[in-house]
This record gives structure tokens, C-alpha cells and sequence, in this order.
């Protein structure tokens, strides 16, 4: 066995995960190693060419709040950027850019291969070396042993990847590229329970023989406005995407050949997800719907390359290339890459910790949609969590964790290790009970401290940061105190009481009573927001306070479950599985009741008076 | 769940004299009585020092009216049972102005207890010792099963489906807001704003209805009130004892011995009795008889169910018809007494005369104990009869359900509103699922993965 070299941290897997873990490792000055498979494949996206959307663009803003790397990226590969929802309220605006998928790829891997402290290496590791239950380093496929104080796993669908075309299948990580197949057991021989997830992709169309003039354009908003805090302006070409619909013929064709797709003749044994499902599902379990969107979008600048999103499927490439045609605008469609699905290992996520680091094995820390997670975003948050978790316990340091009512990663980890997951687990704003507080808007309040103070952050944008936190929160000051007569009315009211009336705006106050200073439309939006949802920020944030309290309640790692007498079986074995790692994240496991909870306060305290009088003895 | 709110609680058992108990505990115990509490010289409860006792009246803030002339005790933290602030309110009216001072003090922000809790934060907060874990946990446990078991019989009567039901209509256009935030360029149609107001509307008005069973239900709560009369010395205080298997009434063989009305519980099979005993009807000269004659008659008015008692070894007397002169369209049930003496009058006469209020007479002897089960039988099914018949046996009994229901239904209001000003959608969709929440804390919690799932069943997503 040749010994290559020593790194603080090993990050297995180059993909939206792994450049976050890696970056963030590097950038505080730890010696790290990123291992991908292919080289020419760093960052890339694998499945559509669009980053963001709805709670998952709140992902990205958060990742941009806490130093991490996406939203820059992602600024730099645009080529349409969407604020969606804008008809609904501010805590569900959401941005979506469309990316290019070869700029998206260049532009990460340029900035991997610029980072000091950080190695990258095209190979494939196979097993992570372990000596008493803590991580010592990995072995790669060249037999190729590399030291780490920790490692980092985000390998994405490439465990045990198994791809289905039709009836045919192949092993493969993605399209065109080899799979993981050693790291996957040695990770079960390790001890993690390992499940199976399928993810499914569309066909990709050559758009020289796509008729555009037979579909709607769709068009970014303009001018298109940035993920990152340090972005001044999107400079790319924006480019739009176009809207066809499938109709009874492509459906019948679908129905008389479910026999052939891959999902249908039972073949594929993974578990999908429910929103993104085949066109083989939505035929089957919605046969009233007389047409289905399909989005054409573009994968690039440079490319006539058209991803055909709304058609996932596993279909062989005969009934691809037939469905297809029967679509407006897509009669004599090429199909430059058929659809397909994959299969994959994932690691039940329950086996982690808060900070991601597995709890059988010291140093071990998994991110990703080997988690059982599907989204680049989602992806993304996690890997960068790891990389910072990861540090801060080479450091002896407490981990970070997000709350809930903090951060859309924070709801997204504790949902992982709580509640575990039965499909690929995406981000939806309805699983945020504190959605009010978790806005798009405001990430760099909730986040950009915590990114500072672990120095991931860059300065200028912090000092810029704070200055429009200086500024916003004069702001407010000024518009609570200033009293007014509105036009009308007998009595004099503060701007706050009146931008509190829903038909008043702050254009209103520039225009009635405007402050001295120079305030950005962002601060201004800001102001608005803070003022017209007060009542109900406040509300949140006073249940958020209150759960804190019993988050407080630590309950320690080996604490013994069967000593709480009276819990069912049901509860104990959830607890047992799941070992939360405090009273608020027990009481957040489906199926443990508030008296179970109550059971475990008590016997906890208990315990802790006991060992306490056996200290002062 | 939380630990640091503040907990109410009735502390003194139920219906065991006129004098009990409303205990707080929590830091906002103080400031929540204060609320509802007034004394003669307007001193605050604030300004009060530990351990003080202060008189005064509890008022409903609402209505202004005055519920009951009370004794409050101000205990201040640390230096209590449960070492946080601690107040009591020691009420003098009964059952019924102890259970609207609770109500008062959770309307102003104070949470239900679970069963055990005040031991449990004694013990959390350090203020009882390690010896005593092992009964908190006993308590926590017993009164778990015990609060179970009461609430499985409380639903029985198709409460629970009821609110499944209504939960579940909620589920739906929660997840139909969310569809609708969540997937903004999914092609989903979902329901119009009229139909989804409608829907709302309707879940409300079934909540009302739910709401106003729990003041129908009351004698689930505080007794039925059951009033035994009979002229003097027909065993009316020995049936009472019979039925109480103890001596309570003073039972002499001189007639007017009973001067007043005695209160007494009885339980047959879950169903509470409030029983009045009451003095005898007949013409008295004595002032303090006289008086409690007239609280006979002003019993048998407002009891709930009556039964009256007649003398099988005597024969009927003027003033054993005028006892069946007062029953005259109450709910009665007719008891002859002394069925182990040899019976004297004619019973078919007898029958004759009272048959037009009461359908069948018993025949018991309360020394004996003859007849007593059948009795006991007879009470329990002309007080049910009615409310299996007409109201689906759907009833809000517990308190703890009537709070949720409230609850939610505060919720759904605001819901309500809020679309009605054209509010977020964000905005709209908290509310309801605070009120899905509640409705939860009934028949089990909607889950974020429930409406969900809901979602994927109702909506073809997928871009």
C-alpha cells in the first residue's frame, strides 16, 4: 500500500456537495483533498440545468449568507433568472436562474483549482479506513492510501448506481460515467444501514430540429437580479425557455407500452420522489389530465443541447423518440441523449448527527443525496455543513448547527435526522413552521454573522452587510418616531402604523416624509416586509423561543432508552433508532407523544441528580 | 410540551365540598389572575408579598360578571412547590364557579396541566428530592392512562370522528395553499378563492355547533342535578345513603329532620349525579323548616331529573299529592319506599295518579336495598335518552377538548379574515394549519408529510 499523502480533511465526491465541503475546508486553512471520479465532470449538474426555485433558492441564499460558493457560481452560469411567486408574499418569493451547464461546471472547477490548501485527484476511493470506530483515512481504487483527520462522503447517485433504459440496464454513476461500487459495501461494513433510492431524468433534444415558433417563450425577469450578496450584475446573454404540452396521443402511447418501461415492469426496486414523477406516473395516476407541461430548456450558451423537463422516464428509446414526436413543436425532435432512470445507495440519514458526522464511526461525515436527499441546493447546504462541522471538531470545537427557525439548512438537517426519509427528500417551504422568518430577503440577516464569525465570509461583503443593517434599522427607528397627518384622518400617526395599512407602501414614505440617507431599493423592500408582517414575525419568533427552551434539554449519547419505564415499544424503538440528541428533537420524532416526552424529562433529570450526588461523594 | 409557560389546574377532587381550589404555576401566574381578580380596596395581586392572602371577587373582564368571592394566595418563586410563582384562588361556590374561574384563567393565557405536571416541575426545578422520581414518574404515568382512558370514553360518542372529519377537510385546503406556494409553475388547478371561503366557513360553523354541546353537556361535568323529594319521613335520606353506600343525612324516625338541601356526588357508570336531598315537603311553622321547604320546591325546579319518593306501608296523604302536584312535567322518576313492609293502599289508583309524568313506578326498599340497581338503571337511561336521540351522540365533554376546539376555531376565523382582506397566502396558510394543530391536539397531529402527501395525491406535480 502507498502512502500518498496527509489532509486534515478527505472530501470523497466533486459534485454540489463535495466543492462546498472542500472549499470551506480549504478557505480556513485545513489541508484537504477532493477525490472525484472524472475530473472534467467537477460540479456537474446532473440532472436540469437550473438552480434555485421555490425553498430552494432560499437554500442558495443561505449558502451565499454563511461563505459558501453556489450563488456565485450559479451568478456566473445564468442565462435566466426568475423571481418566482411575486404574486404571493415575500416570504415565498423565490429566485430560479436557468444555468449553463458547461459555464456552471468551468466556472466551480476554476475555483477549486484556485483554492490554497486543496488537492484534487481523479480517482476512485473504495474504502474508508477505520481504526476503533474512528476515521484514519481512505483506499483508493490505484491501492493509493490518503491520512484524514476526517472525511467527508458525497458521492450523489454514484453508490451502486445502476442505470434503466427501457428493459436494458448498466451500472453507472450518471450518464457516461463509471459508478462507486466498493465504497458503498465498505460503508455498510462500517455498520450504516443502506437503502435504495431512483431518480429519473428527461430526454435531451438537439434544438436545430426542435420548431420553437409551435411553443411559448418564457422569458426572465429584467433586469435579472443576482443569488449572491456580491453579486453587482448578471453579465451573461439571457435566454428563455419555451412551454409545449403533451396531448391524448402522446398519453395512449405511453399506456400501451407501460409493459416496457423500466419503473412499471417492476424492474427498478428504488424508491422516486412524488414530485417529480415519470410521465409514466403522471399518465397512470392522473388519466383525466388531457396534457402535461413540458418545459424545453436551454443547457447552455454554446450548445444546441435542450433539456425536455416535465418528461422523466425510463421508456426504451424507441417509445422516447415516439412520445416525443407527438408533442407540438417536437415533431421531428432528435433526441441528442435519451432519459433514464437510476438506481442508488443512499445511507439512512438517521444514523447522523446534527453536525452530519455519522454516530457509529468518530470523523465520519456524510452530505449530500447520499443522505437520501435529491437537489443540487439541498445538496449544496449540506456539504457545506459537513466541511464546517467537520472543522470545528478537528478544532475541539462545538459544532454549528442551524435552528429551525434560523435557516431553511437547519429545518433540512433536522427533518434528515429526525424523521429519516421514504423518497428523496426535497426542500418545500411547507416544511418550515417558522416560513415567515425564513424569507428570501433576508438570509444575509439570519446567516451572515454566523458565516463571519466562522470566516468563511469575506469582509467586504460583511462590512457591506452591516452597513445595510446600520441603515435598515435606522430606518425603522426613524419611521416609528416620525408622526404624520394622513390625509383624511383627525390625528396624527407614526409611518410605521401607516405602512402597516396594506395599501400603503414605502413609496409612500419617500414620498410623505423621505429620510436623509441613501437607502437601497433592498433596504427600502426590507423596511416594507419587517413593518406590514410584524405581528406574525413576532408571533413566530416567540414560538421559536419557546422550543429553544426545550431544545436546551440535552440528552447525552449512550443515554440508556429501556430505563424509561412505561414509554410504548414503539416509542422506545423510534428513540432507540434515533437517538435525539435533545428533548426538542425527540418530541419532533414522528409518533412520540408529549407524555412520552414527560417520561424522559423526568428520568433524565433523574439521572443527572444521581451521577451528580455520586461526583460529591 | 414547553416548560416554562404557565399551567392551571382545578387541585382540590372533584365534587367533594363547596370549597376548592384553582392553582396556577409559571411566571405568568400572577399577571394572569390580576386580570380577573378585583378586591374591595383595589389592591394588586403585584404589590402582594409571598405567602399573602388577599379577599376578593373573580370577574369575567369579558362580561363583567362575577363569578365567585374567593381567597387569593400569592406564593412568589423560588420559594414554592413547584419553585416557580405560584398562585391560588380559593373558590367558595362549588363545582361550577371552580370550573369557570379555570376557564377565565386559561381564557387570560394560562395552559390546561397535563396530568402530574406541578409534581413534575417540583421536580424538574429541583424542589422535591431523587427519593421522589420514582413516584413522579408513577404520577405521570397513572394519570397518563387514567386521562386516556377518560378521553376514550369522552370520544366514544363520535366526537372523534366528527373532528377527523372536520381535521381532515382542513388537511385539504392546507394542501392546497401549499401546492399553490410551493409549486408555482406546476400546472395545477386549484380550488377558487369562493369555494375555498365556503369550505372554511362551513368547517367553522361545525366547530360552533361542537362548541355549544359542551354548555349542554354541563352535567357531564358538574353532576346532573337530581333532586329526591317526597313528603317528610318517606326514606328519602335513607335512599340517598343507600345509593352513597354511607351516612351522610342524618336519618331519624322524626319527620323534618333533613332542614336543608344536602349536595351529595354519586357516579353510575361515568354518568355524575349531583344529588339534592332535600327537606321534606309539608306545611311548617318553624322558620328554619320553613326555609328549607322552599329550597325543596326552588330545587325541584331547576333540577335536571327528579325523583320522587312515596311511602308503600302508608297511605297517600295530601301532602303526597302535592309532591305530585310540583313534579307535574319534570322528568321524574316515581319510587315507592318500603316495598319490605306490607304495601296498605290501592297501587292501581296510585298509578293512575302519577303514571301521567313518570313512566312505570319503582318499587325498593332503601333499608334493604331493594330495587336499588334497577333504580340506578332507570336514572342512567332517562338522562341518556335524550342525547342519543337528535345530536349523532356527538358531545364536547373535557375541557381540555373545548380549549382546542376554541382554539381552532380562533384560528380558522383569523383565516377567514385574512383572505377576506386579501392577506398573503403565506399568511392564510398558517393560520388554518395553527387550527389543523389544534384540532391535533384532539385526535393526533397532521404532519408537514400528511399534507404532503396529500398534495401528490390531489395534484399532478412535476414541472
Amino acid at each position: 500500500m502507498y502512502k500518498d499523502g496527509d489532509y486534515d480533511i478527505v472530501v470523497i465526491g466533486a459534485g454540489h456537495a463535495g466543492c462546498e465541503a472542500a472549499l470551506a475546508s480549504a478557505r480556513l486553512g485545513f489541508s484537504t483533498c477532493l477525490f472525484t471520479i472524472n475530473l472534467d465532470t467537477i460540479a456537474q449538474m446532473s440532472c436540469n440545468p437550473a438552480i434555485g426555485g421555490l425553498a430552494k433558492g432560499h437554500l442558495v441564499r443561505e449558502i451565499d449568507a454563511l461563505g459558501g460558493e453556489m450563488a456565485k457560481v450559479t451568478d456566473r452560469a445564468g442565462i435566466q433568472f426568475r423571481m418566482l411567486n411575486m404574486s404571493k408574499g415575500p416570504a415565498v418569493w423565490s429566485l430560479r436562474a436557468q444555468a449553463d451547464r458547461v459555464l456552471y461546471r468551468l466556472s466551480m472547477r476554476k475555483v477549486i483549482e484556485s483554492q490554497e490548501n486543496l488537492d484534487i485527484k481523479q480517482d476512485t476511493v473504495e474504502k474508508i479506513i477505520v481504526d476503533d470506530r474512528k476515521v484514519k483515512g481512505v483506499l483508493t481504487s490505484l491501492g493509493i492510501f490518503y491520512g484524514a483527520g476526517a472525511v467527508i462522503v458525497t458521492t450523489g447517485t454514484f453508490l451502486k448506481g445502476l442505470i434503466h433504459i427501457g428493459l436494458e440496464n448498466f451500472p453507472a454513476g450518471r450518464a457516461g460515467e463509471f459508478p462507486s461500487v466498493g465504497l458503498s459495501d465498505s460503508l455498510r461494513g462500517l455498520g450504516l444501514k443502506i437503502g435504495r433510492f431512483k431518480t429519473c431524468t428527461p430526454p435531451r433534444l438537439d434544438a436545430k430540429t426542435i420548431d420553437f415558433s409551435k411553443t411559448e417563450p418564457q422569458w426572465g425577469d429584467e433586469p435579472p437580479q443576482p443569488f449572491s450578496y456580491s453579486t453587482e450584475k448578471i453579465t451573461n446573454p439571457q435566454l428563455p425557455c419555451y412551454l409545449t404540452y403533451t396531448n391524448s396521443e402522446t398519453h395512449k402511447i405511453i399506456f400501451d407500452n407501460l409493459d416496457r418501461s423500466s419503473i412499471y415492469s417492476g424492474r427498478v426496486k428504488g424508491t422516486g420522489p412524488r414530485y417529480c414523477p415519470s410521465i409514466e406516473d403522471k399518465v397512470v395516476m392522473f388519466p383525466e389530465r388531457q396534457r402535461h407541461q413540458v418545459f424545453l430548456e436551454p443547457e447552455g450558451l454554446d450548445t444546441k443541447e435542450y433539456y425536455a423537463n416535465g418528461i422523466f422516464t425510463s421508456l426504451p428509446y424507441d417509445m422516447q423518440v415516439s412520445l416525443i414526436r407527438t408533442i407540438p413543436g417536437l415533431e421531428e425532435a432528435e433526441i441528442m441523449r435519451p432519459g433514464y432512470a437510476i438506481e442508488y445507495d443512499f445511507v439512512y440519514p438517521t444514523q447522523l448527527k446534527h453536525n452530519l458526522e455519522t454516530k457509529i464511526i468518530d470523523g465520519l461525515f456524510l452530505a449530500g443525496q447520499i443522505n437520501g436527499t435529491s437537489g443540487y441546493e439541498e445538496a449544496a447546504a449540506q456539504g457545506l455543513m459537513a466541511g464546517i462541522n467537520a472543522l470545528l471538531k478537528l478544532q475541539g470545537k462545538e459544532p454549528l448547527i442551524l435552528g429551525r427557525h434560523e435557516a431553511y439548512i437547519g429545518v433540512l438537517i433536522d427533518d434528515l435526522i429526525t424523521k429519516g426519509t421514504s423518497e428523496p427528500y426535497r426542500m418545500f417551504t411547507s416544511r418550515a413552521e417558522y416560513r415567515l422568518l425564513l424569507r428570501h430577503d433576508n438570509a444575509d440577516l439570519r446567516l451572515m454573522d454566523k458565516g463571519y464569525e466562522i470566516g468563511l465570509l469575506g469582509k467586504e461583503v460583511y462590512q457591506k452587510f452591516q452597513e445595510k443593517k446600520r441603515l435598515t434599522d435606522e430606518e425603522l427607528q426613524r419611521i416609528k418616531k416620525t408622526r404624520i397627518r394622513f390625509e383624511g384622518t383627525d390625528r396624527d400617526e407614526s409611518l410605521e402604523q401607516l405602512l402597516k395599512r396594506p395599501e400603503i407602501t414605502y413609496k409612500f414614505i419617500e414620498e410623505s416624509s423621505p429620510s436623509d440617507k441613501f437607502l437601497t431599493p433592498e433596504i427600502k423592500k426590507q423596511i416594507e416586509i419587517q413593518v406590514k408582517y410584524d405581528g406574525y414575525i413576532r408571533r413566530q419568533m416567540e414560538m421559536a423561543e419557546r422550543l429553544k427552551k426545550i431544545e436546551e434539554k440535552k440528552i447525552s449519547e449512550d443515554f440508556d432508552y429501556t430505563s424509561v419505564k412505561g414509554l410504548s415499544k414503539e416509542v422506545l424503538s423510534k428513540l432507540q433508532e434515533v437517538r435525539p440528541a435533545n428533548l426538542g428533537q425527540a418530541s419532533r420524532i414522528p409518533g412520540v407523544t408529549p407524555a412520552a416526552i414527560s417520561l424522559l424529562l423526568v428520568t433524565i433529570e433523574k439521572l443527572k441528580r444521581q451521577s451528580g450526588c455520586k461526583g460529591a461523594a | 410540551m414547553f416548560h416554562d409557560d404557565t399551567i392551571a389546574a382545578i387541585s382540590t377532587p372533584f365534587g367533594e365540598g363547596g370549597i376548592g381550589i384553582v392553582r396556577l404555576s409559571g411566571r405568568d401566574s400572577i399577571k394572569i389572575v390580576e386580570k380577573i381578580f378585583t378586591s374591595p380596596k383595589n389592591k394588586s395581586l403585584k404589590d402582594l408579598g409571598s405567602n399573602r392572602v388577599i379577599y376578593g371577587h373573580i370577574k369575567d373582564p369579558l362580561t363583567g360578571e362575577e363569578i365567585d368571592e374567593v381567597l387569593v394566595t400569592v406564593m412568589r418563586s423560588p420559594y414554592t412547590y413547584t419553585r416557580e410563582d405560584v398562585v391560588e384562588i380559593n373558590c367558595h361556590g362549588g363545582m361550577v364557579t371552580l370550573r369557570k374561574t379555570l376557564e377565565l384563567v386559561l381564557k387570560e393565557g394560562a395552559r390546561l396541566a397535563e396530568p402530574g405536571e406541578f409534581t413534575k416541575r417540583a421536580f424538574i426545578n429541583g424542589r422535591i428530592d431523587l427519593s421522589q422520581a420514582e413516584a413522579v414518574l408513577d404520577l405521570i404515568r397513572s394519570k397518563t392512562d387514567e386521562s386516556r382512558r377518560i378521553a376514550i370514553e369522552q370520544l366514544q360518542g363520535g366526537l372523534s370522528e366528527k373532528i377527523t372529519a372536520l381535521r381532515d377537510r382542513l388537511k385539504e385546503l392546507c394542501a392546497y395553499l401549499e401546492a399553490y406556494i410551493d409549486f408555482p409553475e406546476d400546472d395545477i388547478e386549484i380550488a377558487s378563492k369562493e369555494d375555498m371561503l365556503e369550505s372554511m366557513k362551513e368547517i367553522g360553523t361545525e366547530l360552533q355547533k361542537l362548541l355549544k354541546t359542551y354548555d349542554e353537556a354541563r352535567f357531564f361535568r358538574e353532576g346532573l342535578s337530581t333532586a329526591i323529594v317526597g313528603r317528610p319521613n318517606v326514606g328519602k335520606s335513607s335512599l340517598l345513603n343507600a345509593l352513597l353506600r354511607k351516612d351522610r343525612a342524618i336519618v331519624t324516625e322524626l319527620p323534618g329532620t333533613t332542614r336543608d338541601v344536602i349536595e351529595e356526588y354519586l357516579n353510575i357508570d361515568g354518568l355524575p349525579l349531583r344529588i339534592m336531598d332535600t327537606a321534606g315537603i309539608r306545611n311548617v311553622q318553624d322558620i328554619a323548616e320553613k326555609e328549607g321547604v322552599k329550597r325543596s320546591l326552588q330545587s325541584i325546579e331547576n333540577a335536571d331529573l327528579v325523583i320522587a319518593i312515596f311511602d308503600g306501608s302508608e297511605h297517600l296523604s295530601d301532602e303526597d299529592f302535592e309532591v305530585m302536584e310540583k313534579i307535574k312535567g319534570k322528568n321524574a322518576i316515581i319510587v315507592m319506599n318500603k316495598c319490605d313492609l306490607p304495601s296498605v293502599f290501592d297501587k292501581d289508583m296510585f298509578a293512575s295518579c302519577v303514571l301521567h309524568h313518570a313512566s312505570c313506578i319503582l318499587q325498593i326498599s332503601a333499608t334493604r336495598g331493594d330495587g336499588l340497581e334497577e333504580l340506578k338503571d332507570r336514572i342512567f337511561e332517562s338522562c341518556l335518552k335524550d342525547w342519543k336521540e337528535g345530536r349523532d351522540g356527538v358531545l364536547v365533554t373535557n375541557l381540555r377538548h373545548k380549549i382546542a376546539i376554541e382554539n381552532a376555531l380562533a384560528s380558522l376565523e383569523r383565516a377567514i379574515s385574512g383572505f377576506l382582506e386579501d392577506k398573503p397566502l403565506e399568511i392564510i396558510a398558517l393560520e388554518l394549519r395553527d387550527s389543523l394543530d389544534r384540532l391535533g391536539e384532539i385526535v393526533g397531529a397532521v404532519t408537514t408529510e400528511d399534507i404532503l402527501e396529500n398534495i401528490f395525491k390531489n395534484f399532478c406535480i412535476g414541472k
